[in-house]
């Protein structure tokens, strides 16, 4: 069974690096066909990659950029959490409060960048609010929809001990929201890592937003690239963390031998 | 004689339709009474208003008319009176999926804030008591139905509660695993000297298990109810069986004699 599991674990990375290889081949052809600064070749790309991350001064705008994207995404988090759980147990608090978190789903995370360059001084708050509103609506929704899938039936099996609300919301509240969290977290932070690099586009002064603007001013294709790999790394990574989070904390859910 | 543990007096539930197309009745001035240590068998056809009864007393609803009591007390108004009093097992096992075996069974115990390693002890024996010991770390989804459901049946039990409520336990079980768990739990609640009120709607199961059978007409109030004396020969018990199926059969109510 382990061995089986194995195998298929091998299998998928190899089609993943399989997949990376081609889209890296057909980069390269272009860099054979094109110019240098519109395409440049491959091995170039990976050593301006590297040498960021083995730079400390560069590799300090990553973690600047990383950072921000945290902040952004537990401040979301927390306010987020909070209000699915006022919403979830008032009807006329999500009569009040989704309307306007629908609103601001439709608000584009340029628009919020504008807003925050004109309502704000300082850069780190200006970021964190960027990030804030435009992950919001989103961590808010989808913790709100895994609160409401709960178990009626677990609910008041649990009741019929009668808990406190803390016990209730430790024992059956929070497992019950889990899988919708660490969802929640997935999607939001690919999100979050798009927005923060606009955000740094247009008023930082340091982080990845800030490298790539100075890589455009320069001209520089291969720069551009390294710092965009940093970005996506860094996501490809946190990812990793969530879905070795989830593997553990989900552990104990039946999986089906047979494929879809 | 002592008061009784379960007193309904004339209770009604109406609910409202979600709909909108006005409102039904479930139970109708439904009274009886249940002595301490008593086990009662409720019986009637599905939708009889057998599971509202149940819900009035586990205080998960509050009646429209009338009073129920509960050891004296309201049990949807004095929820909180009721900590450790009620053990219920559902007529699905509603085992948390992420908590293994033993941790379903301490379930209670953990809400009761018991001694963490007393619990344990206690689930762990509750586990042994019920066949299930070598399973304590099996999550649900590894086990067979009729192994979920003693799981369920134990933490009802491990809380040493004064009243168990059974809501149809059995009947997603095959026939040999529901006779076995019948027995079991029949010998558990006479050994722990417990009142309980089991519903079913098979006849047999009802005189199986009660000292007493109550039949339900829709909406719930009483139909038939028979005393069962352990004793009787088969043919009477063959009686109290076709009285009880005539009378769930037939509208309006009738009163049966008891054995």
């Amino acid at each position: 069974m382990m061995t089986m599991m194995k195998n298929t674990r091998t299998m998928r990375a190899l089609q993943a690096a399989a997949g990376m290889i081609v889209l890296a081949f057909g980069w390269q052809i272009l860099s054979m066909i094109f110019p240098h600064y519109l395409f440049p070749p491959v091995p170039e790309i990976i050593s301006r990659t590297v040498e960021v991350l083995i730079t400390g001064s560069l590799l300090v705008d990553v973690l600047l950029t990383a950072g921000r994207i945290f902040g952004g995404l537990l401040g979301a988090f927390a306010l987020g959490g909070i209000l699915a759980m006022v919403i979830g147990q008032s009807r006329t608090a999500e009569n009040f409060v989704a309307p306007i978190l629908t609103f601001f789903q439709g608000i584009p995370a340029l628009s919020w960048v504008v807003f925050a360059i004109i309502w704000f001084h300082g850069i780190e708050f200006r970021v964190l609010f960027i990030m804030i509103m435009t992950t919001l609506p989103a961590f808010t929704f989808q913790i709100l929809d895994a609160f409401r899938s709960m178990s009626k039936d677990l609910f008041e099996m649990t009741m019929s001990f009668r808990p406190s609300r803390w016990t209730l919301f430790r024992f059956l509240i929070v497992p019950t929201i889990v899988p919708g969290i660490l969802t929640a977290w997935k999607v939001n932070l690919g999100n979050a890592a798009r927005v923060v690099v606009v955000a740094e586009l247009v008023g930082a002064t340091g982080g990845v937003g800030y490298q790539l603007l100075r890589q455009q001013q320069l001209f520089d294709m291969a720069g551009a690239m390294a710092w965009t790999l940093q970005l996506v790394l860094f996501v490809l990574i946190v990812q990793q963390v969530i879905t070795a989070i989830e593997n553990w904390a989900l552990r104990y859910r039946a999986v089906s031998e047979r494929a879809m | 004689m002592s008061d009784p543990v379960i007193r309904f007096t004339n209770v009604t539930k109406v609910f409202s339709r979600p709909d909108g197309r006005g409102d039904f009745t479930a139970v109708d001035r439904l009274s009886f009474e249940i002595a301490k240590g008593e086990i009662v068998a409720v019986l009637g056809k599905t939708g009889c208003g057998k599971s509202t009864m149940f819900n009035i007393v586990a205080g998960l609803i509050e009646p429209s008319a009338g009073e129920a009591r509960v050891i004296g007390h309201d049990p949807f108004r004095e929820f909180d009176f009721f900590r450790g009093k009620i053990g219920i097992v559902f007529q699905n096992d509603r085992l948390m999926p992420w908590r293994t075996a033993l941790d379903n069974v301490l379930l209670g115990l953990q809400i009761l804030d018991s001694d963490p390693k007393q619990a344990e002890d206690t689930a762990r024996a509750w586990l042994t008591r019920l066949g299930l010991s070598g399973h304590e770390t099996d999550y649900p989804h590894v086990l067979s139905g009729g192994m979920r459901q003693r799981v369920s049946i134990a933490r009802a039990f491990a809380v040493d509660p004064e009243i168990l409520l059974c809501d149809e336990p059995f009947s997603s079980l095959d026939e040999m695993t529901a006779r076995d768990l019948r027995t079991e739990f029949v010998r558990l609640v006479r050994q722990t000297d417990k009142t309980a009120v089991f519903i079913t709607h098979q006849i047999r199961e009802a005189m199986d298990i009660g000292d007493r059978v109550l039949a339900f007409h829709r909406p719930a109030r009483i139909a038939y109810e028979a005393r069962l004396n352990a004793t009787a020969s088969d043919s009477d018990r063959q009686r109290v069986h076709d009285d009880i199926m005539r009378v769930l059969s037939a509208e309006p109510a009738g009163t049966g004699q008891g054995v």
